[in-house]
Order: C-alpha cells, then structure tokens, then sequence
C-alpha cells in the first residue's frame, strides 16, 4: 500500500460500520485488499503479466487461428504438448487465466478511477490554493519590484498571466495581497477520459464476442446463399448469439469471379461481382466485394476471402446415367493455385440397397501445368492457360451414412479397405474424356471459379471506434499539458521610501514568485523563467522609470 | 501498373550514399564524443542539476534562477525541448572562441547529417515514385522510413537542445545498423502492392507506425545511456573504477536529463504508436473481416503496447521509477524490435508483408 503514489491514493473510504470486533476486522481485511488490488503497484504487476501472458499466444500455433497447426504440434510432440494444451496454451487468448488478468486489472482500474473521478470533480470546482508563507523555498522563484500599491500590481499580473490560469486574488494582512494560479486541470481530465475510455473499449469487445457471430461459405459462380446457419461452411456464433436472429439478407448469386495478375505473377486485383438483396424480399442490387471493401449491410459485412478453381466434369455413371458436376478444389499451393478436390456421384439406390456403383473422383487442377522433373504435372502460375485436370475415378461405396465429412477429398477408409477401387486415371486437357474399361466415362468439360464469402456481425463495433478514439485523444490531453501552479505575492515595499517626486503615486511593491511543477516537471525550470519575465514585464506596465532597481534592468532585458 | 526501373535504381543507389553519408557523419560525432571539451561540462552540468531538486526544498531558489539563466550549457541540459527565453541568453561556453577540432567535427558531423537526411529522404521519395504508391509497402520501405523518421526525431532534439550534440553517436549507431540490415537482409524488388496492401489505410497506418517506433528507438537510446549514467555514478560513488561500458557515463548529462528527454519522446510517441494501433485495426476490419484476431503481429503489437503503458504507470509508482522505469522502457522496444524482425521473418501470420522470399 506504502507504494501508492500519496496524491492518487484512493479517497478516504466511509467510516468503517458499526459492528462487531470481529465483523470490523474482517471489512478492515477486505478493504485492505482493495486497496492493494487498486493501488499502483498493483496495476503495473498486472500490465505485465498482460504482457507476458499473450507471449505464448503468438509463439505457439492458436486454434481458433490455426487448428491443423496446432493437430501437427501436439502429434509432433507427444505429451508436452499435451501438458501445454492442458494449461490452454493453444487458445491462449481464450483461457481462464488469461480472462482472470483482465478482468483483474479492469476491477482495479474501476477501483482506482472512482475515487479519482471524484477527486477531479472536487479539484475542478476549487479555487486555487492560498499562497504558502515562504514562496522562495518552492522549487522555483523569483523576486523582483515594481513600482505601484500591491493591489493595483496583483491585478496587472493576474491579467498578465493570461486565460490559461485559473487565478484567484487573495488578501493578506499589512496590505499584502496574493495571486494564486493554476492550469493543466485537463491533464488529469485526459487521463481520466483515456481510462474510462479503455474500460468501455474492454466492454465493447466482449459485447461483440458474446453477440456477434461470423460465418464463411465457398460460392462458385453462377451460385448463391441466404444469410441463414444452416447454408454455411462453417458457423462461429458468440456464446449469446441466437441462431435464428441472423440478419436477412441473400447473396443471389456470384456472377463473376476476377483475378489478374501482374507478369511477374504476383497477384493485382481480387474482385467479386455479385446480385443481393436485402431483408426477405428485397430487390436484387449489385455489387462488387474486393479485398479491402466488404459489402455492407443490415449491419452484417460480406467479405472476399479467398478464391479458387471449380472444374466441371460430365461422368457417364456405370448405369449410363450422365451427370455433370462442378466441385470446388482447394489450392494446395497459394502462388500458382494448384488445386486438389474430389467429386463424390452416389448411384441411384440399388434394389438390394447396397451401393456398389458409387463412383468417387480425386481430381488435382493445374491452371498452367508445366512438367516437373520427377515427370509429375504442377502449375506454373494461378492465371489458366490449357489446364489440366488430373483425374483418379474410382468406383464403388463412398460410405454414406448420414456423418458430415469433407467434401474436398474421397473417404480415406472406403479408399483403404477396398469399399472404393480404382478404375483409370488420366491428365485431361479440356474437352478430353477419361474411359474406362467398365464404361465409365469422365470429361473434362471446362472450369469456373469460386469464392470463399465471410459473412460478419459485430453489434458493438461502432461503438468501440468511439471508445478508441476517445483513448486517443484523453491519451493526448494527458500526456501533452502539464499542471502547473504559481503563486505571486505582492507586498508594499518598506525597505526604502518611495522618492518624494515619484512620477507615480502608490510606492512600490516587491513582488515574489513561486511555482511547482505537478506533472512532468522536464521543462519546469525555464518554462518558470519565462513566466517569472511575463510576471516582471506585466508588474511593470505602465512600466517607464528611470530608477534602474534590478527588476526593471532584467525585465527589459527579458523584452529585448 | 508497371515499376519505373530506372528511378527505382537511383533509389536504390541514393539508399546506399544515404548510409555512406550517415557513417561520415558517424566518425565526426565519434570525435566529438571522445575528445569534445563536453565531458567536462557534463561533469559539472550534473553537479548544477542535481542541485536542482525537484521537489520543495530548503535551497534559495533566486539564486538558483540565476544559476539556469546564465550557465547557458549546463542549464539547457536539463531544460526540456521548448524553446524558452532562459536559452536565448547566449552561452559563454558556445560563445568562446576555443572551439577544439572536436567540436568542429561534431558540428560538421550535424552537417554531414543533414546531407544524409535529405539523400535519405530523396531516396525514399524516388522509391515511391518508381512503383507509384506510398514506399512503405514491405520491411526494406519500413525500415528506410524508420530510419528516416529516427534521424527527423534526432534533428529536431538537436534544434531544441543543441547542446546534445555530442550524442549523435548513439542515435546515428541504431541507424546505421537498421538501415544496413534494410539494404543487406531485408532488401525487396520495387514492386507493386499485393491486393490486401492496396489501401489507404496503408499510408495511415503504416506511417502512424513507422514514425511511433522510429521515435521511441531514439527513446530507447536515451534510456540505455540513462541506465549507464546512473551505474557509472554509483561506480564512482562506491570509488571502484569504471569500466567500458559504463565508463561511457562520464561523459553523458546528468541521468536526470537523459530521463526526461526519454520520457518527453515516450510522452510524445506513445499516442501516435496508439493511434497507429487503432488504425490497424480497423484496416483489419476492412481487409480480414475482424479488426482485431490475435495474428502473432498483432499480439506482439499488444505486448509493446502494454509495456510502453506500463513504463508511463512506472513512472508514477513508487518504487518504479528511474531505473524500474528505464528498464521497461527497453522491454517495449525489444518487444517492437521483435515484432519486427522476428514476427515478420521467422513466425508467418497475415501480416506476411516482408516480400522476402
Ligand atoms: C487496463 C489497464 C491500463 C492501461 C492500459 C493503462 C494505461 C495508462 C497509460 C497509457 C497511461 C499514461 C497516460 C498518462 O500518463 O496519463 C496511464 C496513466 C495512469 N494510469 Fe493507467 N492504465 C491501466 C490501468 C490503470 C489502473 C488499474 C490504474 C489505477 C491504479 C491506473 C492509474 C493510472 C494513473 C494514476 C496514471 C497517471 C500516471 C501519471 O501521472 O503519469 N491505470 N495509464
């Protein structure tokens, strides 16, 4: 507690209740407590253990960032990593312990801003302190004379020192009087406003987390979605996010997918057009999402987060049904989009019910295939130029039974246990046909393109903009003013008589300086030298005599 | 959008005379450090200053006064980056004629330095010409605008408080070695923009901060030669003979001087390196669909934040300040220079902007 800094030390709590011995030592323990939780100290222990809690975050690979990372991790490295995933070290950012820091440290700035806030309120509303006795023991002063009866010279240097003090004119006795100034009240009000600001950012993000949601789905051309749970890929609902109040809206359909690229093969410009409509029967508007510029509405956004091949094939299935598909393959190589997939074709039910002429297609695409040297085809760039679609058709059971599985590649155990057997592969330019010694048939048809939609919800971002600017901008009337106070007593000078002939009436008066630094006291000893020449410029007007006492010398030398 | 090659090959070649001008200048200051009549002065600068106390004390204040308004040198030492009218009484110190070489070369390194900053500076310029965006798209636009920033940040302490002149050495160092490692490692083909750098958030909040950690760089120095200072005394105190490199701190100012210049940079940055954070954000929200999810650059851009927060708290905590301080004042660098270095090149998240390949 003795660490406290004396002038924020929290405000004299209420009188401790009337009870009993035992009762009372046991609200004393816990305002002990309190005041340790919100002291100084306390709050800068917390900081750092922010700091040092989030390291892990960004050293070890995060779930809800990365989940195969993490599946390659803790199969790379067996029981540590499951030690540290028991300690949630792989979702840092969500763990108990990382939520205890914060909010120990929002309890403790609540706890320590209550008591300021009030104190500022009672600060802002004082008139500046009298002057202390001795203004030459303050760290800076000054003394000088000027010619004029204390109380006229007072108000010349209270007008003198300008609008930025807030002064207050007192008088002593023996015809003393005393100038009390102060400024820099909007430091503390700056700090006060960044503080607040913080905690009301802090509730912002977790409204946003606890109600917001986001969703993605993989839209090929020519296709659509409604904003509805059940039509995504995937659904990241906040915890109070109800899934039936989505906001309704319909992405129609993705007209046209564009990427071009520069010649040197780096990417230029992504674009979605799309056709939507908002609320449930809104009229079809279009648009264009690229990657900095989501669509927005109905307070959702749409983004542009990722795009591929989709390649359509016509299969003659064993039956000699004929059936064209288009399938979405997903880049295994970020630069040159080679893709990998599968297309799964369920045969009609049999009569005995068994599924014998499933047939399923793995298929790899490669928008502009070079040979490599191992004689395997890969892609050279992400722009099509003669594709070739790469197809294993394999025919038999796929395995279907109701469980949710991938839909980018053939069931490994069908694949293992024989339930799906190979019947012919084969490199297909477009246009050209795989056939199969059984009949089955596999062309190549053409390919369009697809885009991966993130559909977004935060209630409360806006607000939290707000909050963030607010930060700013306390941030700076926090650290850029400074709070000064000076005080100016001017006393009738009784050390020589006034000149029987003085050209002006009054006397003379000694005027003295003081002033003390409250915050950030860098600057404080010339800025105090400048202001000690404001106040002998100002004491002095309507300044001319030729008597040359030591204030009037330094102060016109201070003019030139 | 093609990339003019020839500009950017003069940029590249300014970039180099850029960093050949800066290591001229660096052996002026070298000089002037070593050999200056300053260490002299800073010796006695610390017995002035330190008589100053802060707070309320016994001392006569007027005749204190007089010592800060005529000590010229000394005095402004310890005064802060406003100009005041205590600094226009000239100095004798700088007044005298017996200006050794070594000072000569100190303020022909300023010279040199200022040569370097507008080569510098064309260089980047040039740069964003050549490929027609703001040059701050990868690590080596980064880091030549870092550089330049901490070089701007130095030339503006020194037309406040010429007096600390002499250390140029220990911001020209850091300089020099960023900017090198800028040609050498960091080095990118001028280039267009990938799709999710083409926005104007870039030039917002890139430079928000670029600038921010250009300037708390310069802050860090200051609070390393702090550290010194304040080890070199006790070494003195205790009568031990200091050896490099604390006895670097016989010739620095008083701590108290250093603490403050680093501080007033701190005061001044950390709003700026804020805003340059809330802008990322909410560019983030633009180009990622959230403005904040944890990717490592974020993380460490949180991490140097809370520290940079926490070196201002120390400096209200008893107990914490000076040294305390100090100290957190060079975690939050070493966390920015991390996020830098490390996050970019060895741990790959969104931010993966480096154009190193
Ligand atoms: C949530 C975590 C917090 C953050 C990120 C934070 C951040 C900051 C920052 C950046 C400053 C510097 C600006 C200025 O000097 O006005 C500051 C100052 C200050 N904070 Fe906090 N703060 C936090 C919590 C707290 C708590 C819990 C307390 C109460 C014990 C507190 C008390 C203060 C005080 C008294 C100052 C003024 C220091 C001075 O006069 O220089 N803060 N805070």
């Amino acid at each position: 507690m003795t660490a406290t800094v004396t002038r924020r030390a929290p405000s004299p709590s209420p009188p401790p209740p009337a009870g009993p011995p035992a009762g009372a030592a046991v609200v004393r323990r816990l305002r002990m407590l309190w005041r340790r939780l919100t002291s100084m100290r306390t709050a800068l222990v917390l900081l750092f253990l922010l700091a040092v809690a989030s390291v892990p975050g960004s050293l070890l690979p995060q779930r809800p960032l990365n989940p195969s990372k993490v599946d390659a991790y803790l199969a790379g490295h067996g029981s540590w990593g499951r030690l540290l995933d028991r300690f949630g070290l792989f979702d840092v950012f969500g763990t108990a312990w990382f939520a205890a820091v914060y909010l120990l440290l929002a309890i403790s700035l609540v706890g320590c801003l209550v008591p300021r806030i009030r104190l500022h309120l009672r600060g802002v509303r004082a008139r500046p302190l009298p002057a202390p006795r001795n203004l030459s023991r303050l760290p800076q002063s000054d003394t000088s004379m000027a010619v004029g009866d204390p109380a006229t010279v007072a108000e010349r240097v209270r007008a003198g020192l300008g609008r930025r003090w807030r002064t207050e004119v007192r008088r002593e006795p023996a015809g003393v009087v005393t100038v009390s100034a102060e400024k820099g009240y909007l430091r503390e009000t700056g700090n006060l406003i960044f503080h607040i600001a913080l905690l009301l950012s802090l509730v912002a993000i977790a409204t946003g987390r606890l109600w917001g949601y986001s969703a993605s789905i993989v839209v090929t051309e020519g296709t659509g979605f409604c904003n509805t749970v059940q039509q995504y890929d995937s659904w990241r609902p906040g915890r109070f996010t109800q899934d039936g109040r989505v906001a309704p809206f319909c992405v129609d359909e993705l007209t046209k997918f564009t990427a071009s690229y520069l010649p040197s093969g780096e990417p230029e410009t992504f674009a979605a057009d799309i056709v939507y409509s908002r609320g449930v029967n809104g009229a079809p508007e279009r648009h264009t999402i690229t990657v900095n510029h989501p669509l927005r509405l109905e307070g959702d956004r749409v983004y542009l987060i990722g795009h591929g091949f989709a390649p359509t094939i016509t299969v003659t299935m064993p039956d000699g049904d004929v059936r064209t598909e288009t399938a979405p393959l997903i880049p295994t190589d970020p630069t040159t989009y080679q893709s990998e997939g599968a297309y799964s074709l369920q045969a009609k039910a049999s009569p005995n019910g068994t599924h014998r002429d499933d047939i399923g297609i793995s298929a790899f695409f490669s928008p502009s295939p070079v040979v490599n040297a191992q004689g395997l085809i890969t892609s050279q760039a992400p722009q099509p130029k003669n594709p070739v679609l790469g197809v294993i058709a394999y025919r038999g059971d796929l395995g279907y039974n109701g469980v949710p599985r991938s839909v980018y590649s053939l069931p490994a155990d069908q694949l293992d246990n024989g339930g799906l057997k190979e019947i012919g592969r084969r490199n297909l330019l477009v246009g050209q046909t795989l056939t199969t010694p059984s009949g089955v048939k596999v062309r190549f048809d053409g390919w369009k393109q697809w885009a991966s939609l993130q559909v977004s919800h935060d209630p409360s971002q806006g607000y939290l903009l707000i909050s963030a600017s607010a930060m700013v901008l306390g941030l700076i009337g926090s650290l850029a003013v400074r709070r000064r106070r000076v005080w100016i007593r001017v006393r009738p000078d009784r050390s020589e008589p006034a000149p029987a002939s003085g050209p002006i009436a009054g006397g003379r008066s000694v005027v003295e300086v003081g002033g003390l630094a409250r915050s950030d006291s860098g600057s404080f000893a010339t800025e105090f030298s400048g202001l000690a020449q404001r106040v002998r410029a100002s004491a002095e007007l309507p300044a001319p005599s030729d008597d040359g006492s030591a204030g009037e010398r330094l102060a016109s030398a201070g003019r030139t | 959008m093609a990339v003019n090659d020839s500009m950017a090959h003069l940029s590249d070649a300014l970039f180099t005379t850029a960093i050949a001008t800066y290591s001229v200048a660096l052996v002026g200051y070298c000089a002037e450090y070593a050999f200056g009549r300053r260490g002299r002065i800073a010796r006695t600068s610390t017995v002035v200053v330190t008589a100053e106390p802060v707070r309320v004390s016994a001392a006569s204040a007027p005749q204190r006064t007089r010592v800060l308004t005529t000590a010229g040198g000394p005095a402004g030492l310890d005064s802060s980056f406003d100009d005041s009218p205590a600094r226009a009484v000239p100095s004798p110190s700088t007044r005298s004629s017996r200006r050794g070489w070594a000072e000569q070369a100190g303020a022909g390194a300023v010279a040199v330095t200022v040569v370097g900053f507008v080569i510098h500076l064309s260089s980047i310029v040039l740069r964003g010409t050549a490929v027609d965006r703001v040059p701050w798209g990868n690590m080596y636009e980064f880091s030549m605008v870092v550089g330049l920033i901490a070089v701007a940040a130095w030339l503006a302490v020194l037309a406040r408080m010429p007096e600390l002149r002499y250390l140029g050495v220990f911001v020209l160092v850091p300089v020099v070695v960023v900017m090198f490692l800028a040609g050498n490692v960091l080095y990118a083909q001028a280039s267009p923009l990938v799709p999710a750098l083409q926005s104007y958030w870039l030039a917002i909040h890139v430079s928000a901060a670029a600038s921010g950690e250009g300037m708390l760089m310069t802050s860090a120095v200051l609070a390393g030669l702090y550290l010194i200072k304040m080890r070199y005394t006790a070494t003195v105190a205790a009568g031990r003979p200091a050896r490099f490199p604390v006895s670097v701190g016989e010739r620095l100012p008083s701590a108290q001087s250093l603490d403050k210049a680093s501080y007033r940079i701190v005061a001044f940055a950390f709003p700026i390196f804020t805003f340059g954070v809330i802008c990322g954000a909410i560019w983030a929200e633009a180009a990622w669909g959230r403005y904040w999810g944890w990717d490592p650059k974020e993380t460490w851009a949180f991490i140097s934040w809370v520290v940079y927060a926490a070196y201002l708290h120390a400096r209200a905590t008893a107990g914490w300040k000076g040294r305390g301080a100090a100290w957190i004042n060079l975690a939050g660098f070493a966390a920015m220079t991390f996020n830098f270095f490390v996050v970019n090149m060895v741990v790959s998240g969104l931010h993966s902007y480096a154009g190193l390949n």
